[in-house]
């Protein structure tokens, strides 16, 4: 076992656990944030995504090595009160069934936004291609991040980002 | 339908202290869901029946027995009950109940969960409405004739005087249930047929819905179970000190399907069971492949089958016929691949065991664990989680036996939970099948005969040796009989064709495989009649009003016949009301490219499934039906080589990406029936459709799924 350092939600953690162990399962079985969802473990279904110093990554296939020393939010840290337009916007498009895939969901689309304000329909496909949804809920992710996009660009009223 | 209902006594047990509450998970609008396994200790002063209590602040809380897996039971059940309550929404909870016989089943699937809780869940809230008012009009000392209801409140018409339910807890408790109530007519409903905000979409925003993977309990320890690749093998042997020197991991146990590695997290306990040795005795299924099978099917077909309905003469019909055409249709075994991977979480003590798990059957899994533990039942407590996808997968407690078996070894509670190869490899799968065809034309072009042999494997014969009578498994021809057609000379077959894959049930299980032969094959006889495949399927369909109008509405709304984008076809297909009842029209456009891929633009589906409770659920389960049914026929292969599954993850068994979504457009049809089943319905009609347009668009016609052009 091996002692990290990582920064998760704006907190500061020390954890100890074995060289190799996947960020998952830190921010799972030993910080107990368990909105970040385990699907495949290979990168494949996008369940696991966090931001990794404000990127989407997938945190099934970083090893906690790799995020030593850097600044990781998970859904649970992305805005107080579901208060971030993403999520706003997936709460007014009912965007989720089951909503097993919906934490990777937002948080990839919240990196997709900070990089495109008012993405097409082409360029939110090819960002989310490979966020699985067994419900098939993609039209209304696509209605989401419009949605969202669309309220991006307003001043916010009331809620914290 | 001004109904009148009598109560079934040992549904609605009056309950006047806390006990019929007990143990429950809790989740609260609109801030997520509370803390799982929350006890509910409260005092609800007024609880007459199980499905509802109501506190002396106002708070309505609304028990829901069925699994909650996407389709959205959390919101819809809820709000059967407070229509008839009258109760004002803002002051409902929601709690999920824990598995106890006083619900009846609470096992969830077969697209029944509202249109067998309707009658129940409506009976229940008039019931308490009903004590509510006796309680004002005693208060009043008015007749009960002249108090109404609205939003949580009793109001005395003519003077105006109004309680709120909260007022009235007490009194109400002692007011004896009816024997009988009235129930609302449909045009008074405010809360059915309104487009409810889903109760579980706040905690699915933000992390804090807990799913039965996400459960953690003091003292929980982690658990993975290497299992036999092969259906049917055994440990033979194995050795654990490789095992046990990774670091983290606790203990190694053998049970019954194979060995655990038990360990202070799950990434241990996956890396400490990568490390065990294990000989396995493969068993006697260590020959089967997917080639072996279709030689057995092919060989069953020759067999004759057993009749699942007949009608006139249908083999005199073909001989006679003006036009006669054969096809063989053929579809492979599918995993569910739900997101959430298999797991449980267990706690077993000596005088008894709880349980988190996210179940499509919590009394059966309650059985299941009784039976492993030696414990009654009122000793076993099984909370049911959120299910991170269901489709049929959740009904078969295989990760229950392993996580409560562990959990009696290490006396210490246990999360099981499998990889997704595990999942993947090791689920009860979806029966391949095997369909002969054939269809007689007259002179004119008019349908006279249609003769439909199945060779299948019987999930209910797997599951219950003996069941089918006469060797026909009805199950099995679900969307191959009661056709919407009329067609005088009809004949449906089953060869009963059993395999050693393990089969369960499937979102829509054998309407997604006869509906797509059926459907494909009258667009094959439309065009051999050479007529429009709507409208030689609307001319047959004339006992069946429901689905005419279905199929009307989804034509106009795709714009059938109108001129397409070039390259651009459409492809009609409906699927009957089979187990679920309800009509579902489909109507796919599509293109083909160069290089053979099949784009997907758009799709119609119109639905009649009687009342809409949740129009905005049902919309969304349509979409959800087509996307499964049309990434089974894109892409759904699970194939058997030396007896063990060969797909592992996702990217062998691909599931549809949003870049391949179309738009889907739901028409639901106005009506006034009760309703009927959402979940499944939307599945069937998707792959024929998709394949009857890639005719129109290519003239190649699919036989086989997946879809593979040439």
């Amino acid at each position: 076992m091996s002692t990290y350092t990582l920064t998760v939600n704006g907190k500061p953690h020390t954890v100890d656990v074995r060289p190799g162990t996947p960020l998952l399962w830190v921010l799972r079985d030993t910080l107990g944030l368990t909105g970040t969802k385990y699907g495949c473990g290979k990168g494949l279904c996008g369940s696991c995504t966090v931001h990794l110093d404000g990127e989407a990554a997938r945190s099934c296939v970083t090893p906690i090595e790799a995020v030593a020393n850097s600044s990781v939010v998970t859904i649970e840290g992305l805005s107080p009160e579901r208060s971030h337009p993403v999520q706003r916007a997936w709460i007014e498009e009912e965007v989720p069934q089951c909503g097993y895939c919906q934490s990777g969901q937002i948080m990839t689309a919240v990196a997709l936004l900070k990089k495109q304000v008012n993405p097409t329909d082409d360029q939110i496909d090819e960002a989310m291609r490979e966020m699985l949804c067994r419900c098939g809920t993609y039209q209304r992710i696509r209605r989401a991040i419009h949605r969202a996009a669309a309220e991006g660009l307003r001043p916010r009223r009331g809620g914290v980002r | 339908m001004n109904k009148t209902s009598t109560l079934r006594r040992r549904e609605f047990i009056k309950v006047t202290t806390s006990a019929g509450a007990g143990l429950a998970l809790s989740f609260h609008l609109p801030w997520g869901e509370k803390l799982v396994a929350l006890a509910q200790e409260r005092e609800s002063p007024f609880a007459p029946n199980a499905w509802l209590r109501i506190d002396k602040d106002g708070t309505v809380t609304i028990i829901v027995a069925k699994s909650e897996m996407g389709q959205g039971v959390r919101t819809a059940l809820p709000m059967i009950v407070a229509e008839e309550l009258d109760a004002d929404w803002s002051k409902v909870i929601v709690e999920q109940a824990i598995a106890d016989k006083k619900y009846g089943s609470m096992g969830t699937g077969g697209s029944t969960s509202v249109r067998t809780s309707w009658e129940k869940l409506r009976t229940a809230g008039a019931t308490a409405r009903a004590m509510l008012v006796t309680a004002a009009a005693q208060t009043w000392g008015v007749p009960e004739s002249t108090c109404r209801t609205e939003n949580g409140m009793v109001i005395h018409t003519q003077s105006g005087r109004k309680l709120a339910y909260a007022e009235l807890t007490q009194t109400a408790a002692k007011v004896p249930v009816p024997e009988r109530v009235t129930l609302k007519y449909p045009k008074d409903f405010r809360i059915i047929g309104k487009r409810m905000p889903r109760v579980d979409t706040p905690g699915k925003v933000d992390g804090s819905a807990k799913f039965g993977i996400d459960i953690r309990i003091p003292g929980m320890l982690y658990a993975s179970v290497a299992m036999c690749p092969v259906f049917g093998g055994k440990v033979k042997a194995y050795q654990d000190q490789k095992a046990l020197s990774v670091p983290g991991v606790k203990k190694v146990v053998r049970i019954d399907d194979g060995v655990a590695v038990v360990a202070e997290s799950t990434w241990a306990a996956f890396q400490g069971r990568d490390a065990l040795q294990i000989t396995w005795d493969e068993g006697p299924n260590v020959q089967l492949s997917s080639e072996s099978i279709r030689e057995m099917f092919i060989d069953a077909a020759k067999r004759p089958g057993a009749v699942a309905q007949k009608e006139g003469d249908c083999d005199a019909a073909l001989s006679t016929a003006a036009k006669r055409i054969d096809a063989v249709y053929e579809v492979p075994f599918l995993a569910h691949a739900t997101m959430e991977p298999m797991n449980c979480v267990a706690d077993v003590r000596k005088d008894r065991c709880e349980i988190w798990v996210s179940t499509q059957d919590p009394q059966g899994f309650q059985g299941k664990a009784c039976e492993i533990t030696g414990l009654p039942e009122d000793k076993v407590i099984v909370h049911t989680t959120l299910l991170g996808g269901g489709f049929g997968r959740r009904h078969e407690p295989d990760v229950l036996a392993h996580a409560v078996q562990v959990s009696k070894a290490i006396d210490a509670p246990v999360k099981v939970t499998w990889t997704r190869e595990d999942d993947m490899m090791h689920d009860w799968y979806r029966p391949a099948s095997y369909h002969m065809l054939s269809g007689g034309l007259d002179e004119s072009g008019n349908l006279v005969a249609f003769r439909h042999k199945i060779i299948a494997p019987s999930i209910s014969e797997s599951k219950w040796p003996g069941s089918a009578r006469n060797g026909l498994d009805e199950g099995a021809v679900e969307g191959a009989v009661r056709l919407p057609y009329s067609i005088p000379n009809f004949l449906v077959e089953y060869v009963m064709a059993n395999t050693p894959v393990p089969l369960t049930w499937w979102r829509s299980v054998y309407p997604s495989q006869n509906v797509f032969a059926v459907e494909s094959f009258m667009d094959e006889l439309a065009y051999a009649a050479g007529k429009d495949p709507f409208e030689f399927r609307r001319s047959l369909v004339t006992k069946m009003p429901r689905m005419k109008k279905a199929m009307e509405l989804a034509a106009e709304k795709a714009g059938w016949g109108r001129p397409l984008p070039k390259g651009h076809a459409l492809g009609i297909a409906l699927s009957p009301p089979a187990f679920f009842v309800t009509p579902v029209v489909q109507i796919a456009e599509v293109s083909v490219g160069t290089d053979k891929r099949v784009k997907l633009h758009r799709v119609v589906c119109s639905i009649d499934c009687g009342i809409a409770v949740n129009p905005d659920s049902i919309e969304a389960q349509m979409e959800s039906g087509f996307v499964y049914g049309v990434t089974a026929a894109l892409n759904g292969k699970v194939t058997l080589k030396k007896g063990r599954v060969e797909q592992e993850n996702f990217d062998d068994y691909p599931i549809l990406a949003i870049d391949e979504m179309p738009v889907v457009q739901t028409v639901i049809v106005e009506s006034s029936e009760p309703p009927s089943g959402t979940g499944e319905p939307g599945v069937p009609a998707a792959a024929p459709a998709v394949v009857n347009a890639i005719f129109a668009a290519t003239g190649q016609r699919v036989r086989t799924l997946p879809i593979r052009l040439s």
